[in-house]
């Protein structure tokens, strides 16, 4: 399993990408294999706001529906809607083409609760028991 | 010992669009001796149809092989064992079908005066009497079409109460035990759902409980036996806690199928529960028939149960809808008639011992597949269960297959899949309800199989099912480009 090192990590299995004041959002590579084959996902709309550790949205697997928890707080400015037609691209390239939506950081202190790759991959293994 | 699951000539069968041709038809109707009528001398223009398009032209064993081919594709409590967690779907007597169709209740109208329905009114209002005290309720309602309107009876109710005392609520706790629809039914009444994780046996604990609950709380919903079929042994505790605030406990009593006879929820401290006729009560469950989520309530909630409400008075029944804080009506004239017909005979036949030992049969027979299928499953909650039992694949995905293709393969050996991948607590979950109605004979054989196909090869599992008529399917592409409506092929 594939944890980029320039990344930022959330418990509830998002990561952040930063870029200046933005950042770019998905779900990890051990988020979608627990999934399994996504068939559908329900992003925020453009302009609307997100908070950190809250729902911004749903996946839908074979086997569930999860909710997606903001990793950071801010405003949604895009959302990727290849993932419309081809909510694969997230089972198939979690941290590039299968990115979920992109944010205006209200708050980038927000960034230091988050985990390093490192931190994020001891703490799925904890998880795991 | 030998599998019930075996191969069978079963047929394929088109669609019945598809076996039409022009002309076919399936009776002859005699000439008619009176002159013709055009429909469109009596009917005005805007309604007429000028033609169906693609209406099916068939004969009559057309029909009937149309759909006896496809029933025979089908799987039901009547075909063999269903141990699908969480929905009960055990065998109902056929007797109490029989009951349902009397024409004296089959036949009667809604709009009937009520002196010629005193009947139905009876049993009726019989059956909330039982219902109470089945539950440990003061008063119950019949309406709710089913458990989750049930659910959104109960939250009304409880909102209705607060405005009513000038204070309004609007929180409501919800441990991660609970029935998935208990979030969307708070939701849906207008409330916010607290969620509360449960302690590390399985159980919610009352700290939590207390960590959360407050003077805007209107309450929590519990689901006991929770969903792992763990009973919630701390409930009186947290309904104490709960009280305390001045807030209402809500059990969802979809499980009622353990307690049954044996424990009452309102001597737990529960306020207002909801029971599903359709699992617990012998109605057949899962077949897209209608359903029936009777509410009962303590005193206090009394006076906000939706209308209309049957009364007694004398010897005479009778509908009451002079009900100023009631929550109105939920559904149309008087619930699902039908479905508390069969309720109320089963009830009967049975009688108060009866009914305890249904529950005590189904706790047994729960705990008898999870004593015999734990050295083979990883058993995340080790304890006496009530009349469910939840495994998970840790053990076989550590060989390479996982829960989805351990139910598949089930179908080979001509068992219903149990419920997978739910409870979300339990990681890749393998929820497995027997119900009492599964005899010994049949529970051993469904073990044998559950045991031979966690030692078999993965690669076999991973292919499963063979002896279906429909093999393996991509669920997968299925969700992500579903075909929802037929098209006549172009010639």
């Amino acid at each position: 399993m594939d944890f980029p090192k320039d990344l930022k990590y959330h418990k509830e299995h998002t990561w952040v990408k930063v870029e200046g004041n933005r950042a770019l959002i998905g779900i990890t590579d051990h988020a979608q294999e627990e999934l399994g084959d996504i068939v559908y996902v329900e992003l925020p709309e453009r302009g609307s706001d997100s908070e950190q550790d809250e729902s911004f949205g749903t996946v839908e697997s074979a086997k569930a529906i999860s909710e997606l928890f903001a990793p950071i707080s801010g405003r949604v400015v895009d959302i990727n809607e290849d993932l419309a037609d081809q909510p694969e691209l997230i089972n198939d390239d979690p941290y590039d083409s299968g990115w979920l939506v992109e944010i205006e950081m209200s708050d980038p202190s927000e960034l230091d609760s988050l985990l390093t790759a490192d931190t994020y991959k001891k703490y799925i293994e904890e998880e795991k028991g | 010992m030998n599998t019930i699951g075996t191969t069978g000539l079963v047929m394929n069968e088109p669609l019945i669009f598809e076996r039409s041709s022009e002309g076919k038809r399936g009776i002859e109707v005699p000439k008619s001796d009176v002159g013709d009528i055009k429909p469109e001398d009596v009917i005005p223009a805007d309604l007429l149809r000028a033609d169906i398009e693609g209406f099916p032209e068939v004969s009559e064993v057309d029909v009937v092989r149309h759909f006896t081919r496809m029933s025979q594709w089908n799987y039901g409590v009547d075909t063999g064992m269903y141990p699908l967690g969480s929905c009960t779907m055990k065998y109902n007597p056929k007797v109490n079908e029989d009951i349902a169709r009397l024409p004296g209740f089959s036949r009667i109208h809604p709009y009937q005066p009520e002196e010629l329905s005193q009947g139905a009114l009876q049993l009726m209002y019989e059956l909330e009497q039982y219902l109470a005290e089945i539950s440990g309720m003061d008063a119950v309602t019949l309406q709710p079409a089913a458990g989750a309107q049930g659910e959104l009876c109960g939250m009304l109710m409880i909102s209705a109460y607060f405005a009513s005392k000038g204070r309004p609520r609007k929180k409501v706790i919800i441990p991660d035990t609970a029935h998935g629809t208990n979030p969307a039914s708070v939701t849906l009444a207008g409330l916010t759902a607290i969620p509360v994780k449960s302690g590390s046996e399985g159980a919610l604990t009352p700290e939590a409980v207390k960590a959360v609950m407050d003077e805007d709380t209107a309450g929590i919903m519990i689901t006991n036996p929770n969903t792992l079929g763990l009973f919630e042994r701390h409930i009186k505790e947290i309904a104490d806690i709960v009280h305390e605030k001045g807030g209402f406990v809500y059990c969802d009593g979809a499980n009622m199928n353990a307690l049954l006879g044996a424990a009452k929820l309102g001597d737990m401290g529960v306020d207002v529960v909801h029971m599903n006729l359709h699992k617990t009560f012998s109605t057949p469950h899962g077949g897209g028939g209608p359903g029936s989520g009777p509410v009962g309530v303590k005193k206090e909630l009394e006076p906000f149960l939706p209308v209309p409400r049957v009364i007694k008075k004398d010897e005479t029944y009778s509908m009451d809808y002079k009900r100023p804080d009631s929550i109105g009506r939920l559904r149309a004239f008087y619930g699902n008639f039908g479905v508390l017909v069969r309720a109320y005979a089963y009830i009967r036949a049975m009688g108060a011992e009866g009914l305890k030992k249904a529950a005590q049969m189904a706790v047994l027979n729960a705990n008898y597949v999870k004593e015999n299928l734990k050295s083979h499953y990883h058993l995340p909650f080790d304890q006496p269960c009530m009349h469910e039992c939840v495994f998970s694949d840790k053990l076989q995905f550590e060989k390479g297959f996982s829960t989805m293709d351990i139910a598949k393969r089930l179908m080979d050996y001509g068992f219903h899949p149990p419920t997978t991948y739910f409870p979300l607590v339990v990681h890749d979950a393998i929820m497995i309800e027997p119900t009492e109605t599964e005899d010994k004979g049949t529970l051993d054989s469904f073990i044998d199989a559950m045991k031979r196909i966690a030692e078999e090869d993965p690669e076999l599992v991973k292919g499963a099912p063979y002896n279906t008529k429909t093999k393996r399917l991509d669920e997968a592409k299925a969700a992500r480009n579903p075909v929802l409506k037929w098209e006549k092929a172009e010639n």
